[in-house]
């Protein structure tokens, strides 16, 4: 065990101060890519605000559903097959047929090429399921087609995050799926989140529709709430554009009236129905509708053909450039709620991060001076065994780019007190030996033979606690998993290379030596 | 040689007396759940005005009709640690709470951090964080199964049930608060306890293939003794470390530190007096290894 061969020192040493060389990157600037690597610090430690958004797919079901007994309407109405009763109950579309048409609407749902109901050979299932009860049919979206639709919210939902987020304007935002219907959103070194919660919090669902006495309008109508939450309008469903029509959206403002206004312009389709809109409407109001709540109603007093128009309602600088920056990133296909929001100060992370460090350097200089007072020289070769440990554990974290947080901090400081145990156990070992032994070099060899097991049986236990922790745990403790795991091969690395390097050469010299350890 | 083995009766009474009591204490006292795992909101808040104290900030934080707020200092005396369940889950909460607080303090103050864990979320993490501990002592069982014979098993997983359940004793007993980096304290001592048990049974199933006519009851003392210096060295390390983190490594790693700092202590007393007497109480022998040996 003590043996060293030359190509064996020559792979130590490299290996070593190429992590060394790696890990002080985080301190100077290296021209070459390779080496300019920095360790990222974690939420906790630069501070910024993490968000977890949840996407709330019940309008997009009820909507898709609602859709869908059109279309069952129409697609049987071709086919001269009489559909009745058809309505929507709980997720359910319920209706009947009469006796002849029962199995003719049983093989259009359960046929594998129907174009109404999609079928995905590769789970085997349909989008939509289909049981019936005598004469009476129930239809619902299959387990594969209530994924399939949250898969594809969830690909709209982030996409506008993504582009509400970069418009804001902060720096290397992370925008991660969750499951199918959960959105992460890190904004590293965000103060103050409140601004881009709100912003997130808003669907953006904009139409232009009319105002109108007429409870028999032909589309329905529904009452609506203004913004300021006093005034009602009876507004028809009928929608004559939607944000979809937007090309772009900005804030400006109205040198007549000195108003801040949002203007807008349309897109060819939104400009022409707009144009015919308004020659048609002229001296009605046309309610502009955000998420469910009338903005303004102006009076449409001119036909507007220019397919440009816009927005007033009181707004401040601040809520038009906001109103206009949702606008211009689309609206949401469903609404999202932040369901866990952690936020730190730029001030506190860097309070956590000299903390950390008085602690490490603390932690460091008492384990140091502990073992050299217990083991004298032997003491020396753990003391720089730990350097070099520490050096290169943040090599590693350093080149994989790891995420250090506070609690990973304190999983490098354990790692040092853990770290000496392998040492304590060979030397204890070599003790033992040296009672019965009188060859140094004999007994150096058996102790660190027979500390292997328990060595590898003690660290294989902390690192499967490692492991856990890291697929379960979350942010913060994810980084605590990550350091006391990387920790483990790297004490393990300089315990039986570094440390076993230099106590190989200092026995050489002192096999003769009496009491050597 | 230090006599361990004669007080194995002691302190089994002694463990059997605090699981029981940590287990009556956690099922009628409780834990005291952080907002990671009952949900909720907090703040940390740091004052540049004197007259933002505790009380006056509780009374500010009571007439807005928050459900139960709880205002603690946090640290030194500018900073304060506002804890309140946001039972309807009101949205824009926050800035509510900023409005009303520049009504009366001005912006002498300001928010350092900010988390609002909504019940789906803390319900999840409680979940995962149940799952998470659980699976680490399956896993050790199995590991430990595989490296030893069923009693070092046994011997193992009771110690280290022992060490998890006083730990959490302790947490209710003083009401301290479980979060998140309370479950990683929680699972880094499992390994921990796990790590000092392992070398202690190393060298009992070592001495047990190489003295044949030594009972276990002897057997057990004299590994202990020979690893002794060992488990006081490693302990004293990772307590150094563990307390310059507690003393130096801020607020938030406190109760992180402390978990562990218990942890370590319950984890070698648990080795010595909880993991080995079950193997004294199982009369291993030195079949037991040989068996397993065979087996090979």
């Amino acid at each position: 065990m003590l043996y060293f061969s030359k190509l064996r020192i020559l792979f130590v040493t490299l290996f070593s101060v190429l992590f060394i060389l790696i890990a002080s990157s985080n301190l100077f600037k290296f021209d070459d890519s390779f080496f300019d690597k920095k360790i990222n610090l974690g939420l906790d430690l630069q501070g910024g605000s993490y968000l977890l958004l949840e996407i709330d797919n019940e309008p997009v079901i009820e909507q898709k559903l609602q859709n869908l007994t059109t279309t069952i309407r129409n697609y049987f109405k071709e086919k001269n097959i009489k559909i009745n009763n058809i309505k929507i109950d709980n997720q359910n579309i319920f209706f009947n047929v009469i006796d002849n048409d029962k199995q003719s609407v049983l093989d259009v749902f359960q046929d594998e090429n129907s174009d109404l109901n999609p079928y995905y050979p590769r789970f085997k299932s349909h989008q939509l399921e289909i049981g019936d009860t005598g004469l009476n049919f129930k239809v619902n979206f299959s387990r594969q087609g209530l994924i399939k639709l949250k898969n594809s919210s969830q690909d709209q939902a982030i996409e506008i995050v993504r582009r509400r987020v970069d418009e804001v304007g902060t720096n290397e935002p992370n925008i991660l799926k969750r499951g199918n219907n959960r959105i992460l959103v890190e904004l590293p070194g965000l103060d103050d989140p409140m601004r881009i919660k709100s912003l997130l919090g808003k669907t953006a669902n904009l139409t232009f529709r009319f105002v109108t006495n007429d409870e028999n309008d032909r589309f329905g109508v529904e009452k609506l709430k203004f913004e300021n939450g006093l005034e009602e309008a009876t507004v028809s469903k009928r929608i004559i554009i939607s944000g979809e029509n937007l090309l772009d959206a900005q804030p400006k403002m109205d040198t007549q009236t000195n108003q801040t206004i949002v203007s807008f312009t349309l897109d060819r389709v939104g400009a022409k129905r707009f144009g015919k809109a308004t020659s048609t409407g002229i001296g009605k109001q046309l309610a502009i509708v955000l998420d469910g709540k009338i903005i303004s109603a102006p009076v449409v007093r001119d036909t507007i053909a220019s397919g440009s128009g816009q927005i007033s309602g009181g707004f401040t600088f601040q809520t038009a450039t906001d109103l206009a920056l949702l606008l211009r990133s689309g609206a949401l296909p469903a609404p999202l709620e932040i369901i866990e929001e952690r936020t730190v100060g730029p001030d506190l992370g860097q309070d956590s991060i000299n903390a950390g460090m008085i602690a490490l350097a603390i932690g460091f200089i008492l384990v140091i001076i502990f073992m050299f007072v217990k083991y004298k020289i032997f003491g020396l070769i753990t003391n720089v065994t730990l350097i070099v440990n520490l050096f290169i554990l943040l090599g590693v974290l350093t080149l994989f780019e790891a995420t250090l947080t506070l609690p990973g901090i304190a999983g490098i400081i354990l790692t040092v007190g853990m770290a000496v145990d392998a040492n304590v156990l060979i030397f204890e070992r070599i003790k033992e030996e040296l009672k019965d032994e009188t060859n140094n070099i004999i007994a150096f060899d058996g102790g660190y033979t027979k500390s292997r097991t328990a060595i590898l049986d003690a660290n294989i236990t902390t690192l499967l606690a490692a492991i856990i922790l890291f697929f379960m745990g979350s942010g913060p403790v994810k980084g605590f998993a990550v350091t006391l795991g990387v920790g483990i091969f790297t004490t393990l690395f300089s315990v039986y290379f570094i440390a076993r390097l230099f106590t190989s050469i200092y026995v050489s010299k002192n096999k003769d030596k009496e009491k050597l350890i | 040689m230090i006599a361990f083995n004669k007080y194995y009766n002691h302190f089994n009474l002694l463990s059997s007396a605090l699981i029981v009591v940590s287990l009556l204490l956690l099922i009628f006292k409780g834990l005291n759940f952080g907002i990671d795992f009952k949900g909720g909101t907090l703040i940390e808040l740091r004052a540049s005005d004197s007259k933002i104290n505790v009380s006056s900030l509780r009374d500010r934080f009571n007439q807005m009709d928050l459900g139960d707020v709880s205002v603690k200092k946090f640290g030194n005396d500018t900073d304060f640690l506002v804890k309140f369940e946001n039972k309807d889950n009101k949205k824009n909460i926050i800035e509510e709470i900023k409005v009303n607080l520049d009504k009366s303090f001005g912006n002498n103050y300001d928010f350092r951090r900010v988390e609002n864990v909504g019940p789906k979320v803390s319900a999840e993490l409680l979940k995962s964080g149940v799952i998470a501990i659980s699976l680490s002592l399956a896993l050790m069982l199995i590991y430990i199964w595989i490296r030893f014979e069923w009693q070092f098993s046994l011997g193992a997983i009771l110690a280290l049930f022992h060490d998890v359940i006083v730990t959490l004793g302790v947490f209710s007993l003083f009401s301290l608060e479980i979060n998140l980096s309370i479950i990683a304290a929680v699972l880094t001592i499992v390994g921990y306890s796990m790590n000092d048990t392992v070398v202690i049974f190393d060298r009992v199933r070592e001495n047990l293939r190489k003295y044949s006519d030594i009972k276990i009851f002897e057997l057990t003392n004299i590994s202990i003794n020979e690893t002794l210096s060992r488990t006081i060295i490693t302990s004293a390390t990772t307590l150094l470390a563990l307390l310059a983190i507690y003393f130096f490594g801020g607020e938030i790693l406190k109760g992180f530190s402390l978990a562990m700092i218990l942890g370590v202590v319950f984890g070698t007393y648990s080795s010595i007096y909880i993991a080995n007497t079950v193997l004294v109480r199982l009369r291993v022998s030195q079949k037991t290894v040989l068996r397993e040996n065979d087996k090979k």
